[in-house]
This record gives structure tokens, sequence and C-alpha cells, in this order.
């Protein structure tokens, strides 16, 4: 069975989704990656879904899924490069991510990352160094 | 019998021709529509009545959707489109057609000047055909009115969504005219396209001229932002009048976590300080 590559750069793991989703295929990245997350002390994450044309509810639901549970096993989710024609059918279909961070591309999904994990870190300072 | 009768008009209208034109012409004239050029209303007359005659021979006068009668349909349909694009009522256009009756009426009357029932008989049929060819004439002024309507609708809704690059990654939206569905769809694909073309970082949207907002233009608002956001980018509002801010708590609005401005100036404040710029006073002299 196919399955969606996940990437390990430093702290973040990268998602790129390359090939049209299906259910299935949803379901087993997932997996996949709440358990890279946790095997690799991710602190963020990374999904690019710039060749993704089409999106369905359930692929919309289960963005905001898999942003949920990364945030439960602690590491930021930003979904990066999302066309114009899935971000009009999101809203047509009413989801709107709300706990989800969006960036244009990689490279200001990653700046957005490393903002967000800094601003973190004064306030879980202690329990660093421990 | 009609067939006899068609053929009648026919005879009559080819035995007079230059006559009828000539009278047809001075009432058209007479009629105050100085504004057609003389010798093109002329052309199209003479040109109308040889189609006009050409039909009325096949005999069939009492049915102008046939095949006969098809080039005086394709003739009235370019004089009508012509006069609704310069701007001539449908009445004036119909006038076209309907001026024609007196000069035939005239010249049926010498013709059959010792047998009322054929003059009857002939003015009748006359009249239908002139009256089914000006309702014609009318219906396609119409038309071509509806088509340059809808045409400039389709302009307009291109004219007035400009999406323009204030700053690097700063666009704002200046939104003019009332909001509904159709346009919040232009709108909305115009920015994200935009977005996508410039990779802005913030987008502002100004809804000075933006005459009223009710719920259902705050949910067209709302939607372009949340789609905005989904591709990355930060939308602020920005153009609200107090009159505007008064109605939105009035109906109960959410706007959620936008960020709104009263003018187009503090969002571009707002949003430089996002993008980590600024804006400073040069000091003479250092």
């Amino acid at each position: 069975m196919e399955r969606i590559p996940i990437l390990k750069i430093g702290d973040h793991l990268l998602v790129s989704i390359q090939v049209d989703m299906h259910d299935r295929l949803a379901l087993a990245l997932q997996d996949d990656l709440t358990e890279r997350i946790v095997k690799h002390h991710a602190r963020g994450v990374l999904i690019d879904i710039s060749a993704l044309e089409l999106v369905d509810s359930f692929i919309g639901r289960m963005l905001g899924n898999i942003a949920a549970m990364s945030r439960v096993l602690d590491a930021q989710t930003v979904v990066v490069g999302m066309r114009p024609a899935v971000a009009i059918t999101l809203v047509e279909l009413g989801i709107s991510l709300p706990g989800v961070k969006t960036a244009l591309n990689v490279e200001k999904g990653i700046e957005l990352l490393r903002g967000a994990i800094q601003t973190q870190k004064p306030g879980d300072g202690s329990h660093q160094q421990l | 019998m009609s067939t006899v009768d068609g053929t009648r008009i026919a005879e009559i209208v080819s035995k007079h021709e230059s006559s009828l034109l000539t009278d047809w012409l001075k009432l058209q004239l007479a009629g105050g529509y100085t504004k057609y050029d003389e010798k093109e209303l002329r052309d199209r007359s003479r040109q109308f009545l040889s189609s006009f005659r050409k039909a009325a021979q096949s005999g069939e006068v009492d049915n102008i959707d046939g095949s006969d009668w098809g080039e005086v349909r394709d003739m009235l349909g370019e004089l009508s489109r012509t006069r609704a694009r310069q701007g001539s009522s449908p009445s004036e256009t119909a006038t076209f057609v309907l001026s024609l009756k007196q000069p035939i009426f005239n010249q049926l009357r010498d013709e059959y000047r010792d047998d009322a029932d054929g003059l009857g008989r002939q003015t009748w049929l006359v009249t239908v055909l002139l009256d089914k060819l000006g309702l014609y004439t009318t219906e396609l002024h119409q038309k071509a009115r509806e088509e340059i309507i809808s045409r400039q609708q389709q302009e307009m809704l291109e004219l007035s969504t400009p999406v323009v690059a204030l700053w690097d990654g700063i666009l704002a939206l200046p939104l003019i005219g009332t909001l509904d569905s159709a346009r919040t769809q232009v709108v909305m694909e115009s920015l994200l396209e935009r977005i996508v073309e410039t990779s802005a970082s913030i987008a502002i949207i100004d809804i000075t001229g933006v005459p009223t907002v009710d719920t259902l233009v705050a949910q067209h608002l709302l939607k372009t932002v949340a789609a905005a956001r989904l591709m990355g980018t930060d939308c602020i509002i920005s153009g609200i009048r107090p009159q505007i801010a008064q109605t939105i708590v009035h109906l109960g609005v959410e706007l959620g976590q936008v960020i709104t401005k009263a003018t187009l100036a503090d969002a571009f404040r707002i949003a430089l300080q996002k993008s980590n710029l600024t804006v400073c006073k040069v000091t003479a002299g250092a």
C-alpha cells in the first residue's frame, strides 16, 4: 500500500502530499504521523498541500484532526501551500480549520514554526531545565 | 385564400415600391427620428420593402415564423440590435415597421376603390402582418437590451474588484458597492489568486465603499477572510464607518478574531508592524 512520506528536518516533520488523497491514505497518514511525532520528539509538523487539487469534507476534517492530535503530542502544526480553489471549497464546506496555523509556502511555514516554538520556550523553560 | 391575398399584397408592393418608399420615409422622418442618418434609413427601408415583397410573394402572410420570412426577420433583428445599442426606445424601433401601414393602406384604397369587401379584407391582412412584425421587433429590441444589461453587469463585476499591492507582501482590496454572493465569489477568487502571485502575508479588505453591512454581507466577508487565512494570509478589515459599526453590533454579527480598523491608514500601520517594518520621518540636515 502506498504511503505518504514523512521527512524529519531537525525538530520538525515535513509531510508533503503529492498524490490525490483518498480516505484510506488519510487514515494511514494519521497513524504514521502520530507515531513519528512520538518517536522523534518532534516540536513542529509541516503539512505541504500545494499539490492537492481536490478536497472533500473528510480530507478537510482530517487536516483538522491531525492538527489537534499533534497539539496533544505537543507539536505545532502548520498547513502550507493551500491552493485558492481548495481554500474556497473548504470555506464553502464550512471547514475553516480554526485551530490550524497556515502559511503560504514551506519556507514561511518553517519560519512560523520557529517563531511559535521560541515564544513557547520561555513559558516552559523550567520544564526544559529539568 | 390567404395565399391569394398574400400574393396580392406582394403585387401592390412591387407595383408601387418607389412611391411606397417615398411616403414611408417621409412618415418616418416626420416622426422626429432625425437621429438616424437619412441615407441609412433610406437604404434600410428599401431593403426591408424588397425582402418584405419577396416574403409576401411566397404567400404565407399569416405565419411570419416560416422560412419564407427568414430574410425579413434577420433584417429586423439586425435593426433592433443596432437601435438598442444606439439607445432607442422599443416604441421607436417598432414604429419603423408600423409606420409602413399608412402608405400601404393608401395604395390599397386606390387599388380597391370599388371593392369595399376586398379593401376591408386586405387592410385586415396587412394590419395583422405588420403588427406581428412590429411585435417581433419589440421583442428583439427587448432581448438586445437585456444582453447589453447583462454584459454591463459582468463588466462592472470585473471592474469593481481590484486587488492592489500596497507594499511587499501587503495587499489591499478596496470594495465598492454592495456585496452579494456572486461578487463575493469573484472578490474571493481574485484576492486568493493575487495572494499566490505576490505571496503576500497580509491582506487589507477596505469596506469604505460598501453602503450597508447586513448579516449576509458580513458572512461573505468572513468567508473571504477564512479562505485567505487557510492560505496563510492574515486579513484586516478596514474602513468601518460609525454607522456600520452600530449596525454590526445591533445585528449581533460576530466578526470573531478578525482585526478591524476604522481607516485604511490604521490597517496599513498594523500591517507594517506585523511585517516588522517601520516608516520614519527623514530629519532635515541629518
